[in-house]
């Protein structure tokens, strides 16, 4: 955990010399990290034979993967005040094309899983042109980017599953290049950095910023709102695909009903990480502790066996009480 | 949001009936502006009372004072022989001061029956509504009213002009005693005017009266009988209107001495054009519009409000759709698609409305100016070179005079005329050759206008080339080489700074639209140039 954080979080650093994100901000992510801990204290306290446990740790991770991903596509889509709904089943949809590539086409598997990621940032594209070009509402753009991508992941898998058999495949996932740790693991960690590097240094993260602070504001002062906006759906979309072929390798087959409900935990971890709804402000950092938050949560409360239901409940409180507090801010800065 | 401070506030037993409304020392401050100094008023029942004034006379202010959207600071406030209190609009619709404001306060899926009365439906047990009750009562309203709208039909589906309508059908379904118009006839044609002052003259009666706000000096000679005079929140004269003449009323309206002028400035003829434009048009708002610019120059646009001076610089560089004209920038045709197409080309825009289409306000100093330039200057491959952007915002600062203590500092947190310079900043960092500034000193301290003003010479000096669109005239006389002057979406006449005053713009500003031929907007050859450079149309 302390590897997915430590990089961004200097970069973080910087940037508030830089005339980053402000002191408020700051502290909704500490917020943030500071639930993290005091959750996996208590689960610590509550079961110290099996929570605090390095297995345990790499359970969380390798569980976090997955959302991890999906939301760090998400955190871009969110910061340029956009929403994404059709991740969860375009994520299906590109575990599905994986497996056409791989097994139905017989493509190496370097090659498929490229493909699939590419395929990833064309659904991504689609949603963009549909945003940006035909100004169509993201939440509505994006609604029906989630029916037609479930829909399609079912036609083209002839709505059964696809088995992979190469091994190398799975090993994307399940291998371990450093011992014990899943590679699952370091591309969620190596994910993040890239999407860490993005938000804070390119002139991506920038636009998005720019834009879901004010997008009119955005466009007189010269930045092409439209092409940025695109962009920005395709990246959330490229990492969408990845979230595809990295949840199909973990299962050994590509699921092709699978997806619906992921989106909503992703979005859930960006807005618990502090990430505005409203957009103008994103932070990779925070997204992957709301990520972590998440799976912390469902892992300690699965061990204490509390039962499925009730985990649900809890986590709707989560991100009740995560919003909550940044409509407290918002109120806050609103009066200063 | 009662009123506390009364002059007197004793109901007068020697009141004259006939004074309808009485203000009288009415005062108002807002941060940092004195909006009303003093300002008086009388309504006689039975009159129609033209308020004029120049932008930020104060107008507005007072009818919010007397809607009670604002509470006043100092004055007497009488209606009807009473101390006026209202808690808001409705309210003082209620008590028979109805007010119709310029911007059109309608929800647009409702039906016109719905928006007359909403908020008053008939209702059976308080929480059925009454459709058929509805209708039957709105029908009746029309019918007194002479207008011939359909009740049921959705507001959002009707012409601005029947939507004003409504709004007056809904202001006068209070049997008001007191109708207020704020500039009723600002999107209306010539046939739509006509038609409201028929409903005008319809409601006067000997126990009504109307305040009557407009630009228009001909349209006032037609309606108005009385003619009063505001400037800097206070008030100047008032006569009858028919002993009126123009000139009159515009040295009135104008007033102040004219001595802030900076003396006329050599004409930039001999400098080469660096763009031009050729009848323009984006409609509603643009009809047709040319003028030209040379290197160098400050091109003040003068006009009133709503007169197409923000939609013609907003049409230029792409942001809002065009009809026709053509744009040639260093000698060449260009459409631009978009201000970020107009930027790449060296062609700022900085609105007049800094707080939300100017600046990022939750976003730092630095991002905030470093916006514009990321694309070029600040990157290599994508990445932002913070460190080369970090000094170039510090020093633009520096030699801006920001005031603020560091570049981290968020935009909102600074004043008006800082928050200017940072999007000032963003320009020049930018390196444009066309600055378009909209209102540039508009909500800014006077201390903060004379560094703009500054920085605004020695911009031109460097050979930067200025549109600066202003309503503030003697800003205008300073800073301008030349002056074009714009009147419902057609430039009326562009002066040479010589020539300029305040008295001969204020007459190209208030042109009727019958100043040039009627129908050259619409000509399907647009892109011809129609000489408004050099005809002085209007009444002189």
């Amino acid at each position: 955990m302390s590897t997915t954080t430590t990089a961004p979080a200097a970069d973080q650093e910087r940037d508030v010399q830089r005339g980053g994100p402000s002191l408020r901000s700051r502290m909704q992510q500490m917020l943030a990290a500071g639930t993290l801990v005091l959750i996996f204290v208590a689960f610590s306290i509550a079961s110290p034979e099996i929570f605090p446990t390095w297995g345990n740790m790499v359970t969380i991770l390798y569980s976090t993967v997955v959302i991890g991903l999906l939301a760090l596509g998400a955190t871009f889509v969110i910061t340029t005040a956009g929403i994404d709904l059709s991740v969860g089943t375009a994520m299906a949809l590109c575990a599905v094309m994986s497996g056409l590539f791989i097994v139905n086409w017989g493509l190496p598997v370097p090659v498929g899983i490229l493909l699939a990621i590419l395929f990833g940032g064309v659904v991504g594209l689609v949603n963009g042109i549909n945003v940006a070009v035909l100004d169509l509402p993201p939440f509505i753009a994006t609604l029906a980017m989630m029916m037609v991508a479930a829909g399609l992941a079912l036609v083209f898998s002839g709505a059964a599953p696809i088995y992979f058999e190469d091994q190398a495949y799975m090993w994307i996932s399940t291998g371990t290049i450093i011992p014990s740790v899943p590679n699952a693991v370091l591309v969620l960690v190596v994910a993040a950095v890239i999407a860490a590097v993005l938000m804070s240094r390119t002139v991506l993260g920038r636009y998005s910023m720019a834009i879901g602070a004010n997008h009119e504001a955005a466009e007189l002062a010269g930045v092409d709102v439209k092409k940025w906006l695109i962009i920005v759906y395709v990246v959330g979309g490229l990492f969408t695909g990845l979230a595809g072929v990295m949840i199909s390798a973990r299962l050994g087959s590509a699921q092709p009903a699978t997806g619906m409900g992921y989106e909503l935990d992703a979005i859930a971890a960006v807005v618990i990480g502090g990430t505005s709804l409203s957009g103008g402000r994103g932070t990779v950092v925070g997204t992957m502790i709301g990520a972590l938050i998440i799976s912390v949560l469902t892992n300690g409360l699965q061990i204490l066996s509390i039962p499925q239901e009730w985990q649900d409940v809890l986590l709707g409180i989560v991100i009740l009480v995560a919003v909550f507090i940044d409509r407290l801010r918002k109120r806050s800065e609103g009066t200063a | 949001m009662t009123l506390e401070q009364h002059n007197d506030d004793t109901p007068d037993s020697s009141h004259d009936p006939d004074l309808l409304l009485e203000v009288r020392g009415a005062v108002k401050k807002f941060p940092g502006v004195l909006a009303l100094s003093q300002m008086d008023l009388e309504l006689r029942a039975g009159e129609v009372l033209a308020l004029v004034g120049e932008n930020g006379a104060g107008k507005s202010t007072l009818m919010k004072l007397l809607a009670g959207v604002h509470p006043p600071d100092a004055g007497s406030f009488r209606f009807l022989g009473r101390p006026l209190q209202v808690r808001g609009p409705r309210d003082a619709a209620e008590q028979g001061l109805a007010i119709i404001h310029q911007e059109l306060n309608l929800m647009s899926t409702l039906t016109v029956a719905e928006n007359i009365f909403l908020g008053r439906e008939p209702v059976l047990g308080n929480f059925f509504t009454r459709p058929a009750q509805l209708r039957v009562q709105t029908q009746e309203l029309l019918d007194r009213l002479g207008m011939e709208l359909d009740p049921t039909a959705e507001v959002g589906t009707l012409s601005v002009a029947q939507q004003q309508m409504v709004e007056i059908a809904k202001a006068l379904s209070y049997d008001a005693r007191v109708l207020i118009m704020d500039e009723p006839t600002a999107a209306l044609n010539e046939h739509e005017t006509e038609a409201l002052h028929e409903l005008v003259r319809k409601y006067i009666s000997p126990s009504t009266a109307v305040i009557y706000i407009s630009h228009r000096m001909e349209e006032l000679r037609r309606i108005a009988d009385r003619v009063q005079v505001i400037r800097d929140g206070e008030y100047v004269d008032s006569f009858p209107m028919a002993e009126a003449t123009l000139d009159d009323v515009i040295t009135k309206m104008v007033g102040r001495s004219v001595d802030t002028r900076a003396g006329p400035r050599d004409a930039r003829s001999d400098r080469p054009v660096i763009l031009e434009v050729n009848g323009l048009r984006s409609e509603p708002r643009v009809k047709d519009v040319s003028f030209d610019l040379a290197e160098g120059e400050i091109l003040g646009i003068a006009g009133l409000m709503g007169a197409g001076r923000t939609e013609t610089a907003r049409a230029l560089i792409g942001s809002h759709p065009r009809q026709a004209g053509t744009v040639s920038y260093r000698g060449r045709r260009i459409a631009f698609r978009s201000p970020a197409h107009a930027a790449r080309n060296g062609i700022g825009y900085l609105s007049e409305d800094r707080k939300q289409l100017g600046l990022l306000l939750d976003h730092s100093v630095k991002r905030n100016m470093e916006l514009s330039a990321l694309s070029d200057g600040f990157q290599s491959a994508g990445f932002i070179r913070d460190r080369a952007s970090h000094h170039a915002v510090v020093e633009q600062s520096r030699k801006l005079r920001v005031k603020t203590p560091d570049v981290a500092q968020l935009a909102k947190n600074l004043s008006g005329g800082n928050q200017q310079k940072v999007v000032i900043g963003r320009w020049l960092l930018k390196d444009c050759d066309v600055l378009i500034f909209d209102e540039p000193t508009r909500g800014i301290d006077v201390g903060a206008k004379e560094e703009i003003y500054e920085l605004l010479d020695e911009l031109a000096a460097g050979g930067k080339s200025i549109i600066m669109i202003s309503s503030d005239l003697p800003e205008v006389l300073r800073m301008a080489h030349r002056v074009a002057v714009m009147s419902e979406g057609r430039v009326t006449g562009i002066l040479d700074a010589a020539d300029a005053d305040q008295e001969s713009i204020m007459a190209l500003a208030t042109a009727e639209r019958d100043a040039s031929p009627t129908g050259r907007g619409q000509a399907p050859h647009a892109d011809v140039d129609h000489g408004h450079s050099d005809h002085r149309a209007g009444e002189r």
